[in-house]
């Protein structure tokens, strides 16, 4: 547990910045806790005949000591709700490519403590609920009079318990679905607002989720009481000796559970307790994603690092990288004076340095993803699956695929080699092969990439990359062509061989050994299994990968290349007129090839099948879903930011030195062709 | 202050052709040939066109009337018609149910009757229907009787789009190349289009019951591109809307619902929308992006119309005193912002600075009363509310829209043109009337937005014909033109604007 609260204090930025709008989101959090309670109070005391009895009931409660008690539970609630927001809190979603590596994430041990603490958080605001409620609801155990002696006893008061069960459920789903919708994710809005107006609009979007998720969970709650309840029941009876009153109607049968007033308390309850819970994100997100303006230069060295230039550099504080993108992109487009900072000359020796620090980490960012999409290009056949990793060999490639698809067992007959044959099943391989690391590592390209934030990389408890899709983009092409984005780790390792490089894997001297008559039976056991389990319907669903997952997960930090587009193409076009010195010309021809090769990446993406296919919008959910279409949002942002520079310089470009088929690409754009 | 007192008289029997050497020269004046500008100008005519003369619930009436049951009807009206529909519908069949139910239905229908009338009353707008709303807030003149339903220039070159009464829209190139026919079944009633900037393809369709973003490749040959090229974007409650405004740097669009009192900030790729809500004035019906993207005005169908900026979106109030905001256009560089009000016969201006942080009122800078020109048959009367406003993108010409009165018969709308100079002070001189054919009046206009050789405006007339008339000036900021307009025009008059006009002041 204090390890998962060590909050990654090593960046200035986390220290000064992110922890005070943390605290500052908890504080308003707690502030508005008497408010909704007070609203709670009137809604569950509500009495259309009496008025009068009504208000003046309800006043008398609020002032209550046990209001007053419940007022600070709920008060520790929110507190740790705002922690686990803090410490969980993400900027790049983590998309599960299949439905087992969801399975994975959500069986995680982290993952497990955050479901218990759910749980126990939501029977205690329940129990406040009930408390707050009164009437039948308030205590556990009540009075009751025994039929056959006529003695009285204390009973098990099914009511109460039946509201704690359902916190205890409430709190499990929201923990469940915080992980199915990625409700950590935080995304950045489009325009920029001050905090209170955003609060403001955002309010009813928040009441109507967690009215809508109240109703649904009151529903499945009610339905599983009805099949399950006598568990908890008999069991809270046996360990508390309790007695169960036998004159009362059980709630766990139909018409016990056709009870007006009981589920109208029950949906009133659910709706407080998943707003508190949804306010605390809300008010979370909205401070976290407030634009932070940073310096461009400082006159003081030991401010140096707190300064733009600096800043972009980083690639640990993902919050902080993000924000410093934000704040490029709003520059470039609002602020004069701080462009003019950025075109401007170091005071002695006069070299460019703050523009050449902010392009080129610009430019480093879109050429990473340039690579990521090459290297996905390269590694998914041209059916939409990913391509055998020994099938650098394509006829081998064809033979065994073909080969599992129809079932027969003529893949023992393959000529053997020393690392074993990867087939489109290969996903059953390493499930079989290591199930410990198929089950925890979702097949999400970018968990390792420098990018993925540490608490991503916890969440998903990826200690090595060991998932199939590390296996996958192995292929050799990708080894020579340059920057090597995944560390290597081939299937060979998890079966305990020594780790053979990709570079000798089709290579022919492991034919030549002749390989023992162990190991060909071990090989041979399991092709089997694989094709067995190959047909089976379970295993199947739960490994086939999702569609468009993986175009999702590729464009998951897109985001940051979106700013990075924006301020760079705002600025190449400022320049125009702003530059004195003209530091932007010498980098004008790197800027236009860099983006001109990115957009021939992310054409080329989009003829993929999936890729360029909608995702269904999602109703009503505080989970943010904007990341399902952020590659449809880079395209674009790419693309305007090309015009922005081509529509600026004009026939300008045309004396600016770049290879001509980038001149004849960008002479589409100054056609307006594109 | 400028008004139609000075100008020179229209010249009713021909069309406007062009403006040269400081005057606008009609088709009338011999040795003058129409300067062929090869944009097309195409005519479309109301009998071509079919529009949807039934509105969408009334194709129940085609089939058998067949009674189903109560629940399936129910089911029906709830779809169809939401809560109204149902309570409707209960209320009308009170022999199959219980009578509580038929009475207690009855009374919520009579309450939420009473309830919408209440806000009628202080909203009247609110009580129009869909189409109706849609010809009361369009910038077009004549809406519901046009053949012609929305114009757009594209910002960056020769093309443009028309939307027509049967809710096709027809793409426009300059040189002969095929001419794209959109046609998708959400494009209905299309009140507004406007082409994304910075990008070559994508157009913005505002219709009744949603937003349409096309994406028409500009190389395709294709003249029926599918309705998988267009994208749908709708929120509920947010319909019709009647105005859509793109933010220059085009990563945002923005759209107006009368009916809506939040208008949506799209994020059109990632297609997301943020409300931005202000509750007064009961809806939003124009919108207005300054050409620099720093400020954007939205009228309301009230008395009030707000001018947002767009760093952080906070808004200023600007209460009008009699009707609400007709229309309105900023000048080139986002400083100035002139406006229309409806039932006034002027035009205001709002300047906006940086340094002074705003204006505090508006000044009337043009007078638009009716004024009556002797002609060789008979009076012609000028002047009236103004429909719509556009100002050249180099700030030179102004053009306004003047509604006319349909009863009188020498009462026609028409378009007056303005020169307008910024320095010392903003300042409106006269230029004259651009008159139609005989018969036709002007609908609707619009500036092209990149025109070589001074401004070009076309005008949508009431015959469904679209034509272009050049304004051949050199502007001040653009001296030494190589075009041979441009030296003509410096032949006769001096370059300098600031005295080229002085002789019109009288």
């Amino acid at each position: 547990m204090i390890k998962m609260f060590s909050l990654k204090q090593n960046c200035w930025f986390i220290r000064k910045v992110v922890i005070w709008r943390a605290v500052a989101s908890i504080a308003w959090s707690v502030l508005l806790l008497p408010v909704t309670s007070a609203v709670f109070v009137l809604l569950s005391r509500f009495s259309l005949f009496h008025p009068i009895q009504w208000i003046s009931e309800c006043t008398s409660l609020l002032t209550a000591s046990s209001t007053i008690f419940s007022l600070v539970v709920l008060c520790g609630v929110v507190l740790i709700t705002g922690l686990f927001n803090l410490e969980f809190y993400t900027l790049v979603p983590s998309i599960p490519c299949s439905r087992m590596a969801l399975l994975g994430t959500v069986l995680h041990p982290r993952q497990c403590v955050h479901s218990l603490v759910y749980c126990t958080m939501g029977m205690l605001v329940m129990w406040c609920a009930s408390v707050t409620i009164g009437g039948r609801y308030s205590t556990l155990g009540i009075p009751c009079k025994q039929s056959e002696s006529g003695e009285v006893v204390t009973c098990l008061n099914e009511y109460h318990l039946f509201l704690l069960l359902a916190g205890a459920f409430m709190g499990y789903s929201h923990s469940f679905l915080g992980v199915v919708k990625n409700m950590y994710y935080v995304s950045f809005q489009p325009i920029q607002q001050y905090k209170y107006p955003r609060f403001k609009g955002c309010l009813p979007m928040v009441v109507k989720c967690s009215v809508i998720q109240s109703l649904y969970s009151a529903r499945n709650f009610a339905a599983l009481y009805f099949f399950f309840g006598y568990v908890p029941k008999t069991w809270i009876s046996s360990t508390l000796h309790l007695q169960i009153d036998s004159s009362l109607q059980p709630l766990d049968s139909l018409t016990g559970l056709l009870d007006f007033s009981l589920l109208y308390h029950l949906s009133i309850s659910g709706t407080f307790l998943y707003f508190t819970w949804y306010l605390t994100v809300l008010l979370f997100r909205i401070y976290v994603t407030e634009a932070y303006s940073f310096p461009v230069q400082s006159t003081f060295t030991e401010d140096a690092e707190q300064c733009l230039p600096k800043v972009l550099a980083e690639t640990n504080t993902l919050v902080m990288k993000f924000l410093a993108l934000q704040d490029l992109a709003l520059l470039s487009q609002h602020s004069l004076s701080r462009r003019l900072e950025v075109f401007s000359l170091s005071q002695p020796g006069g070299h460019p340095h703050n523009w050449n620090a902010i392009s080129r980490e610009c430019m480093s960012l879109l050429s990473e993803l340039t690579q990521r999409l090459l290297a996905h290009q390269d590694a998914v056949a041209s059916n939409g699956r990913v391509k055998s990793q020994s099938a650098s060999i394509d006829t081998r490639s064809a033979s065994s695929s073909s080969s599992v698809v129809s079932g027969t067992e003529d893949v023992s007959e393959t000529p053997r080699l020393s690392v074993p044959l990867r087939t489109p099943g290969s996903v059953f391989t390493s499930s079989v092969g290591g199930m410990h690391s198929a089950l925890t590592a979702p097949f999400t390209p970018d968990v390792d990439s420098p990018f993925s934030s540490p608490a991503i990389r916890r969440l998903v408890g990826q200690q090595e990359p060991r998932s199939p899709w590390f296996g996958t983009v192995q292929s050799p092409h990708i080894m020579r062509r340059g920057p090597k984005l995944w560390s290597a780790s081939t299937e060979s390792q998890s079966n305990g061989s020594p780790p053979a490089s990709p570079a000798t894997v089709p290579s022919p001297p492991a034919a030549n050994q002749k390989p023992s008559f162990l190991a060909q039976w071990l090989q041979n056991r399991r092709e089997q299994v694989k094709s067995f389990l190959a047909k089976r319907v379970l295993i199947v669903y739960l490994f086939n990968k999702l569609p468009e997952a993986s175009s999702q997960a590729l464009f998951a930090d897109s985001q940051a290349h979106i700013w990075a587009l924006q301020g760079l193409s705002h600025l190449v076009a400022a320049s125009f007129s702003e530059d004195q010195f003209g530091v932007v010309q010498t980098t004008l021809p790197s800027i236009l090839s860099c983006l001109v090769v990115l957009l021939e990446a992310v054409d080329r993406h989009f003829k993929l099948p999936h890729a360029s296919s909608k995702p269904v919008r999602t109703v009503c959910s505080m989970g943010d879903s904007t990341y399902k279409t952020l590659r449809f949002a880079l395209r674009a942002a790419l693309k305007t930011a090309i015009y922005k520079i081509t529509t600026t310089f004009g026939e300008h470009l045309n004396a600016v030195n770049i290879s001509t088929e980038h001149r004849k690409r960008l002479q589409q754009f100054l056609e307006f062709k594109e | 202050m400028c008004s139609l007192g000075v100008f020179p008289a229209p010249v009713t029997a021909a069309q406007t052709l062009f403006e040269r050497n400081n005057e606008l020269l009609s088709a009338l004046h011999p040795g003058e040939h129409s300067q062929a500008c090869d944009l097309p100008s195409p005519q479309f005519t109301r009998d071509t066109l079919k529009g949807h003369s039934r509105p969408e619930s009334s194709s129940r009436s085609v089939f058998l009337d067949q009674r189903d049951t109560l629940w399936m009807r129910s089911a029906g009206a709830w779809r169809d018609a939401g809560l109204y529909g149902l309570l409707d519908e209960i209320t009308n069949s009170a022999e199959e149910v219980p009578r509580f139910l038929a009475v207690g239905s009855a009374c919520v229908l009579a309450l939420l009757r009473w309830a919408s009338s209440f806000h009628g009353s202080l909203f009247p707008h609110l009580t129009l229907s869909s189409d109706e709303m849609v010809a009361e807030f369009s910038q077009m003149l004549d809406w519901s009787d046009s053949a012609l339903r929305s114009f757009a220039w594209h910002p960056h070159t020769d093309k443009f789009a028309v939307a027509l009464l049967d809710d096709s829209i027809k793409i426009y190139k300059s040189n002969s190349s095929p001419t794209p026919t959109l046609k998708h079944r959400c494009q209905r009633s299309v009140c507004a289009l406007q082409w994304k900037p910075l990008c070559g393809s994508a157009l913005a369709v505002a219709c009744q019951s949603c937003l349409l973003i096309w994406h028409v490749d500009p190389a395709s040959l294709s003249t029926r591109p599918s309705s998988g090229c267009a994208q749908v974007l709708s929120h509920p409650g947010h319909s019709p809307i009647t105005s859509i405004a793109w933010s220059p740097t085009g990563s945002l669009l923005v759209s107006a619902s009368p009916v809506d009192t939040s208008m949506m900030v799209w994020d059109v790729a990632a297609e997301s929308a943020v409300p931005l809500q202000r509750v007064g004035g009961g809806g939003v019906t124009y919108l207005s992006w300054s050409p620099d993207g720093s400020r954007l005005l939205a009228a309301t169908p009230s008395a009030l119309f707000r001018v947002w900026e767009t760093r952080m979106w906070t808004c200023e109030r600007w209460p009008c005193l009699k009707g609400s905001c007709q229309s309105a256009c900023w000048s080139p560089d986002g400083g100035c912002l002139l406006l229309s009000m409806q039932g006034e016969r002027v035009i205001y201006a709002l300047t906006f600075s940086d340094l002074t942080g705003g204006p505090k009122a508006a000044s009337v800078v043009a007078d638009l009363s009716e004024t009556t020109f002797p002609g060789p048959d008979g009076d012609l009367t000028v002047g009236g509310e103004v429909c719509s406003l556009s100002w050249d993108p180099r700030g030179e010409r102004l053009a306004v829209l003047l509604k006319g009165d349909s009863q009188a018969d020498n009462h026609p709308s028409v378009i007056a043109v303005f020169k307008t100079r910024s320095s010392p002070v903003f300042e409106l001189l006269p230029c004259g009337f651009v008159m139609g054919e005989a018969g036709a009046e002007p609908r609707f206009m619009q500036f092209h937005p990149h025109f070589q050789h001074g401004a070009l405006l076309t005008v949508c007339w009431s015959d469904g014909r679209i034509s272009h008339v050049p304004f051949y000036f050199s502007s001040a900021g653009l001296l030494g033109g190589d075009s041979p307009q441009q030296a003509l025009a410096s032949n006769t008059t001096n370059p300098s604007s600031n005295k080229l006009y002085t002789e019109q002041i009288s």
